[in-house]
């Protein structure tokens, strides 16, 4: 019997053009994932060397000081990103897994791929334009009913509409794979589509979707862009949600690019405390998650 | 071409189903179903794959609304009432014919929970532990999940999940429980112990079950209906039923030739 295969050796040629193409190829890939790495960690350090040195307990409490005054701290930006990203979550959360449990559990075909279409459209939008969009439909009706003007309500609504289609896509996803086998033996029992949705879909997809909604609060509480027209920044605890807001991330800004050495290291304390937060929001989100499933 | 002989049932009939014509959109799924299913008897379905026989299972407890494209013409009568009647509750319907599936599929939540939801939202006002107790008994399952109740239903193996599913339709005191292959995911020895169980539950509810297996038919009916399915000049696959009779004539004494081929392992 002729074989129409080369004659190749068992035993393992180390030279062979085979082997050495594998492991070449096997070589590169690391590299590239190792390179990869480089940026995350590079940053990560950067910030936790820079930011640790800056850090003390005063900067939790205490308002940010004058130029080139010792001490001081930014209590008031922690609170207000809270503030802002709390609205956010309460605006875009709810419609969001809402919208979502509509398109893949209630909606024909059509109206599922409009709002999915929707959703990508809007996560495509640059997060400046959702400032602007803020800045008109909160911020200028805060002015013209005599309410104030730039406000923590109107960062919270701007961070929202960049958190809405975050939430809508991981949501529908998380619902899609929810096994039909599951849906049925619900159904099949008697229960409404409501008691399907709410007592048996819901609670499997609930990791997954208690995910997407820390990365997007994650996302959110980075986002500097439309909280400077919408929120701009102050030098006082907030004490309503129609005033001006501090903010981490428009602190960040404003510190890191002033000529003054201990705004600077403000900056650098206030970067570490937001990557800390958005770490500290995914862990809780996560071991909440574990112990229910 | 299908004669479809009416084999008078020894109990009284629970489902009647009377000119029944499957549609999905315009494709004709399944042609012109008469058939009688006795009470506190075993129906087995048999027949090769894309004949009907699942699809019309889904069709006595409605299933099948939850397929955008699909189409009932003709009458399933569950005692005197239409289930296709637009006055029907679909919702209630499935209380009352439940419907254990191909593959186990428990819900992710505990032993207890899963037996416990079908009462629960069906406004059960009992005692929750005795009517999980008696519903795993009834499977016979007790003894082997009584010590950890509030672990997770899929932590069981597959045939301890088929059978916590028989529990879970046990639990809502369905009059019939249809089976779709039950026993088409489980070991041997898993499947024996199912079959066992439907011997069991016979004297309580009626059950109507689709199987591959031919052997499972023979044990476990009491009647047997044989569909086929035939092409047509268009190139769709219609379903329709050859054969409907007490389950040793389908098996031993067929009256149509195709029965006879398919149970005698000539075709399918």
């Amino acid at each position: 019997m002729t074989s129409s295969f080369p004659e190749r050796s068992l035993t393992r040629a180390a030279m062979s053009q085979r082997t050495l193409f594998n492991t070449v190829m096997t070589v590169i890939a690391f590299t590239c994932g190792v390179l990869a790495l480089v940026p995350l960690l590079a940053v990560l350090s950067y910030v936790i060397i820079q930011g640790f040195g800056s850090l003390s307990p005063s900067v939790f409490f205490e308002l940010p000081p004058k130029a080139l005054q010792k001490g001081g701290g930014f209590g008031n930006a922690i609170l207000g990103t809270l503030l802002m990203v709390g609205i956010a979550a309460l605006i875009s959360i709810p419609f969001g897994v809402l919208a979502a449990i509509y398109i893949t559990e209630f909606g024909s075909a059509q109206a599922a791929r409009g709002v999915r279409f929707a959703a990508n459209v809007l996560s495509g939008v640059p997060s400046i334009i959702a400032g602007v969009f803020a800045y008109g439909i909160v911020v200028l009706t805060l002015v013209k009913l005599n309410l104030g003007s730039y406000s923590a309500l109107g960062g919270g609504v701007a961070l929202a509409i960049l958190m809405l289609p975050i939430i809508v896509k991981t949501t529908d996803e998380a619902l899609q794979l929810v096994s039909q086998d599951l849906r049925q033996a619900s159904v099949g029992l008697g229960a409404t589509n409501f008691q399907t949705v709410s007592q048996v879909v819901l609670p499997a997809a609930l990791p997954a979707i208690v995910t997407g909604a820390t990365l997007a609060i994650a996302r959110a509480s980075g986002e500097t862009a439309p909280l400077l027209f919408t929120a701009l920044f102050s030098n006082f605890w907030p004490d309503s949600l129609f005033q001006p807001t501090a903010s981490l991330a428009v602190l960040v800004y404003k510190y890191a690019i002033s000529p003054f050495k201990n705004w600077q290291s403000l900056a650098w304390a206030a970067s570490l405390i937001l990557v800390l937060m958005v770490l500290i929001t995914s862990i809780i989100a996560r071991w909440a998650t574990r112990q229910k499933a | 071409m299908a004669t479809n002989i009416s084999t008078a049932n020894d109990t009284e009939t629970v489902l009647r189903t009377e000119n029944l014509n499957i549609y999905y959109g315009n494709f004709l799924a399944l042609q012109n179903i008469w058939l009688d299913i006795p009470k506190n008897r075993v129906t087995a379905f048999i027949g090769p794959s894309g004949c009907g026989k699942s699809t019309l299972l889904r069709c006595y407890n409605r299933l099948n609304d939850l397929i955008e494209s699909f189409r009932a013409e003709g009458k399933i009568l569950f005692y005197d009432k239409n289930l296709y009647a637009p006055d029907i509750d679909p919702v209630e319907v499935r209380r009352r014919i439940g419907m254990v599936f191909q593959r186990p599929n428990p819900f992710p939540k505990s032993i207890y929970d899963n037996i416990a939801f079908g009462a629960k939202i069906n406004g059960y006002k009992g005692n929750m532990d005795e009517l999980v107790e008696q519903s795993l008994r009834q499977a016979a399952l007790w003894d082997e999940v009584k010590d950890k109740l509030r672990q997770n239903g899929s932590s069981l193996s597959g045939g301890q999940q088929q059978r916590l599913c028989i529990a879970r339709a046990i639990a809502v005191q369905p009059e019939i429980i249809l089976m779709d292959e039950p026993c088409s995911a489980l070991d041997p020895i898993s499947t024996l112990r199912v079959e066992e169980l439907i011997h069991q539950l016979k004297e309580q509810y009626t059950i109507v079950i689709v199987t591959h297996n031919m052997q499972q038919a023979a044990r476990v009916s009491d009647k047997t209906a044989f569909f086929n399915v035939r092409t047509t000049e268009t190139g769709g696959r219609n379903g329709y039923m050859v054969e409907y009779d007490a389950t040793e004539v389908i098996f031993n004494n067929p009256q149509q030739k195709d029965t006879q081929d398919y149970v005698s392992g000539r075709f399918g």
